[in-house]
C-alpha cells in the first residue's frame, strides 16, 4: 500500500535500499542504556547481495529487524525503492534460523501461505507452488507436514515460502546457522543459485566467516558497543561460487587472504570486548 | 492453640499406627508383585528370547526410553485385584482353594459350668447351629440331661451374635445367685473371653452369655460384596432402574451436566485466554481474578451454588461451568503467549494482517495446550460432577452411590465407582484421540 506512494514519499534512490543514518538505543529499566547501533548508513542496489559478520552484541540482528520493520529505529530511516518503512511488509521477506515454520500446515500450505494472505487464487499460487518446490529440490515432499523433514529441508521450505510472495528484498538471519557443515555447504550454494536466478536483494546475517565471504557479493564487518560499520568489503566470491564447487572458491588465493583478514579483525574485537568487561568488573 | 497441637497429635499418632499396622500386608503385595516378576522372568527365558533393539541395550537403568509398561504386569495386576477380592468375598468365580477361610458355618457345641450359691457345680451343653445368611434352619434338637443345669440350643447367623439366657431352662437361675464360672473348661468372667474353636463366648454384665462365631478372613458382602454379585446388580439396574431411575438416565444425567457444563466454560474460557494472551489490559483486569479463582476447588463452591441456584439441573452446570472455566482460560492464554514470535514476524513479512495472524497463526499455535487443558477441565469436571451430586441432586451416577450406600446396597456403590473410574478414563481416552488426530504437530515444534 505504501509501495509506489504519492511524491512526498519519494526520498533517496529510487530503486534499492537505503538505510540512512541509523541509531538504535535501548533504554533499561535501571536507568542505563544501550547504543545497539550508532549511525549505521548503507545504501544497496537493487539485486545486490549483502552479508553482515561481527562479534555478538554488534547489532546485526537489530538492524535486520528495524529493516524487517518489527523495530523502529530511535534515529534514521530505512527507505525501500523510494519509500520510507515503517512496519513489517510483504515487499521485505523474511527468513530465520529456525521455528518460522507452520507446523500445522503441509510443506505446499507453508509455501502458499504468502499468496494466500493475498488472497490469491489457489490456481495460481499452485503454479508458484510447484515451480519454487522444483527450484529448492522438494517436489516430492508437497503434502508431508514440515515437521516431517529434516532442518535443512525444514529450511529450503522457508526459501520457498519467501520467494513465494515475490517480496524486494530477502532478509536472512543466520538462516543455516542450525545446519550441519555438509548441509550448510549445499545450502549455500542453493543460496547462490537462487539469489542468481531471481535477482532479488538479499542482506544475510551470519556467524560464519567462511559463509559471509561465500555468498557476500559485499561483506559488512561490525564492531560492537556501539554497533556500528567497521569495514566494508566487495567481493567476487559469489559471482565465483554461482554454478560452480564452493570449495573451489576457498582454495582461492585472494580468499584465504581475506579470510584472514577478517578473522583477525574479529579476534581483536573480541579481545577489546573481553579486556573491557574484565575492567569494569 | 496447644489444645488443637495435642488433638493433632493424638490423631497423627493414631494414624500412624494404622499405617504400621499395614505394612505387614504391603510387604505382602510387594512380594507378589516380585514374585510374580521372578516367575514372569523364568517363563520368558524358556520362550524364544525377542530380540529388539532395547534388548540390546547395557544401559537400561536410568534410561528412561528404555521403560515400556510391561504388558503382562498390567494383566497379572488386574486379575490378582480380582482374586485378591474374590479370595475374599467367597466368591463363586474362584475355586474353592483359593478362598480365604471364611466364617464359620454348621453345627457344633461347647459347654458351660454353672456354679450355685452353694458352691456346686454343674455342666450343660449348648448346640449350636451357625447358619448363613437368609436361611431360616430349624432349631437343633436338645437331648435332655440330668443335672441341675439343663442343655440349650442356639442358632446364630453367621457374622452376626446371640445372646443365651442359659437359666431359662435350668434349675438354678441367675436369681438364685448361680453364676456361669467356665466354658468348655476354661474359666470365664466379665472380663475374659473364651475362644473356642468355632467362636468365642463372653459373659455380659447380666451374666447371660453371648455367642459370636468365628468370623474368618472373609468380608461380609455388606463391606465387601463378591464380583459377581456387582456384576449382577449392574445386570438388574441396567434393566430396572435402582429406585425408580434406570442406570441410564443416572450416566447420561451426569455426562449431560458434564458435556454441557465443559462446552460452556471451554466457550468463555477460551476467548477470555486469548484476550489475556493478546492484550495488556484485558491481562491486567482478568489475572487477579482468574489467579485467585483457579486454586479455589470447585468442590469448595457447591454450597454457594445450591444456596444460589439450588439443587436443579442450573447449579450443576454453573458449577461445571465454573471448574472449566479457569482451567481453559489459562490453557488458552499460556497457548497464545506460547507462539514463537519467529511465527509471528515471518507471518507479518509475508504480508499477513492482524486478523489473518490470529486465524492462521495464534489460534492452530495454541490448539495442543487448549487441547492439554481440556484434557484437565474434562477430567476436573468428571470428578466435580459426581461430587456435586453426593452432596445433592436427584438423578446423576453421584446421587446413584449415595443413595445406596443409605440402604446399604454395597454391591451398587461398588457399581457406581467402577462405572465412574471406566467413563473418566474412556473421557481421556476419547481427548486424547482427539487431539492425535485433531493436533498432530503437538510437541513436534
Amino acid at each position: 500500500m505504501r509501495r509506489g506512494g504519492d511524491a512526498q514519499c519519494q526520498i533517496g534512490t529510487m530503486t534499492g535500499l537505503s538505510i540512512q543514518n541509523l541509531s538504535m538505543r535501548f533504554d533499561l529499566p535501571n536507568g542505563s542504556h544501550v547504543q545497539a547501533l550508532k549511525d549505521v548508513s548503507l545504501d544497496l542496489q537493487q539485486g545486490e547481495l549483502l552479508s553482515v559478520l561481527g562479534p555478538s552484541g554488534c547489532g546485526k540482528t537489530t538492524l535486520l529487524n528495524i529493516v524487517a520493520g518489527f523495530l523502529a529505529p530511535t534515529e534514521g530511516q530505512i527507505v525501500l525503492n523510494g519509500h520510507q518503512v515503517h512496519g513489517p511488509d510483504a515487499e521485505r521477506g523474511m527468513v530465520f534460523q529456525k521455528g518460522a515454520l507452520f507446523e500445522w500446515m503441509s510443506v505446499r500450505d507453508n509455501v502458499r501461505f504468502g499468496p494466500d494472505m493475498k488472497g490469491m487464487p489457489k490456481s495460481e499460487s499452485a503454479e508458484i507452488v510447484d515451480h519454487l518446490l522444483d527450484v529448492v529440490g522438494l517436489q516430492d515432499f508437497k503434502e508431508k507436514m514440515v515437521y516431517e523433514l529434516s532442518g535443512g529441508m525444514q529450511q529450503r521450505v522457508a526459501l520457498a515460502r519467501c520467494l513465494a510472495n515475490d517480496p524486494d528484498v530477502i532478509l536472512m538471519d543466520e538462516p543455516l546457522g542450525a545446519l550441519d557443515a555438509l548441509t550448510r555447504e549445499k545450502m549455500q550454494s542453493l543460496v547462490l543459485k537462487l539469489w542468481k536466478e531471481t535477482g532479488k536483494t538479499i542482506i544475510l546475517i551470519t556467524h560464519s566467516v567462511d559463509e559471509a565471504l561465500l555468498l557476500g557479493e559485499r561483506l559488512l564487518v561490525m564492531a560492537p558497543r556501539p554497533g556500528r560499520i567497521h569495514k566494508e568489503y566487495r567481493l567476487p566470491f559469489a559471482d565465483m561460487g554461482v554454478g560452480a564447487d564452493l570449495r573451489e572458491v576457498k582454495e582461492h588465493p585472494d580468499y584465504t587472504k581475506t579470510r584472514e583478514e577478517i578473522l583477525n579483525m574479529i579476534w581483536n574485537m573480541e579481545e577489546e570486548i573481553m579486556g573491557r568487561t574484565e575492567e569494569s568488573a | 492453640m496447644g489444645q488443637i497441637f495435642t488433638d493433632l497429635g493424638g490423631e497423627l499418632i493414631t494414624l500412624l499406627i494404622s499405617v504400621i499396622s499395614a505394612l505387614p500386608y504391603l510387604i505382602l503385595y510387594v512380594g507378589l508383585i516380585l514374585a510374580a516378576y521372578f516367575l514372569y522372568m523364568q517363563v520368558k527365558r524358556r520362550l524364544s528370547p525377542v530380540r529388539d533393539y532395547t534388548s540390546l541395550k547395557t544401559v537400561t537403568f536410568g534410561d528412561e526410553s528404555a521403560v515400556i509398561s510391561n504388558k503382562a504386569a498390567s494383566v497379572i495386576s488386574i486379575v490378582l485385584i480380582f482374586v485378591i477380592w474374590g479370595a475374599f468375598t467367597g466368591s463363586a468365580l474362584l475355586p474353592k482353594f483359593l478362598h480365604a477361610p471364611g466364617p464359620f458355618v454348621g453345627e457344633a457345641s461347647f459347654t458351660y459350668t454353672v456354679e450355685a450359691e452353694g458352691g456346686q457345680t454343674a455342666d450343660a451343653t449348648v448346640s449350636v447351629l451357625v447358619h448363613e445368611v437368609g436361611e431360616k434352619p430349624e432349631t437343633p434338637v436338645v437331648i435332655e440331661n440330668s443335672g441341675s443345669a439343663k442343655n440349650d440350643a442356639l442358632v446364630v447367623q453367621a457374622y452376626r451374635s446371640k445372646l443365651l439366657r442359659w437359666d431359662a431352662n435350668d434349675e438354678v437361675t441367675r436369681k438364685d445367685g448361680a453364676k456361669i464360672v467356665a466354658v468348655d473348661g476354661q474359666p470365664i468372667d466379665r472380663d475374659t473371653d473364651v475362644e473356642i474353636g468355632f467362636g468365642r463366648v463372653a459373659l455380659t454384665d447380666k451374666g447371660t452369655l453371648n455367642f459370636e462365631p468365628a468370623k474368618g478372613w472373609q468380608m461380609e458382602s455388606i463391606w465387601l460384596p463378591a464380583p459377581e454379585s456387582v456384576w449382577k446388580r449392574l445386570i438388574s439396574v441396567s434393566q430396572d432402574g435402582y429406585q425408580n431411575v434406570t442406570l441410564a438416565e443416572h450416566l447420561s444425567y451426569s455426562l449431560f451436566r458434564v458435556i454441557v457444563g465443559f462446552a460452556l466454560g471451554a466457550a468463555v474460557g477460551i476467548p477470555l485466554g486469548y484476550a489475556m494472551g493478546l492484550s495488556n489490559w484485558f491481562r491486567g483486569w482478568f489475572d487477579p481474578i482468574v489467579e485467585f479463582m483457579r486454586p479455589v476447588p470447585p468442590l469448595a463452591l457447591i454450597p454457594l451454588v445450591i444456596i444460589w441456584a439450588g439443587i436443579g439441573e442450573q447449579g450443576k452446570i454453573i458449577l461445571l461451568f465454573l471448574a472449566a472455566l479457569w482451567i481453559m482460560a489459562i490453557g488458552a492464554r499460556s497457548g497464545v503467549s506460547g507462539v514463537n514470535i519467529t511465527k509471528v514476524h515471518a507471518a507479518y513479512s509475508l504480508g499477513a494482517n492482524k486478523r489473518q495472524i490470529l486465524r492462521h497463526v495464534i489460534i492452530p499455535n495454541s490448539l495442543p495446550e487448549i487441547f492439554t487443558a481440556a484434557r484437565v477441565a474434562m477430567g476436573v469436571c468428571w470428578g466435580t460432577v459426581v461430587a456435586a451430586e453426593l452432596v445433592a441432586a436427584e438423578k446423576g451416577v453421584g446421587k446413584m452411590i449415595v443413595a445406596a450406600s443409605k440402604f446399604q446396597d454395597t454391591d451398587i456403590v461398588l457399581m457406581g465407582i467402577i462405572l465412574i473410574g471406566i467413563i473418566g478414563f474412556g473421557i481421556d481416552m476419547l481427548m486424547r484421540w482427539g487431539e492425535k488426530y485433531l493436533v498432530p504437530w503437538k510437541g513436534k515444534a
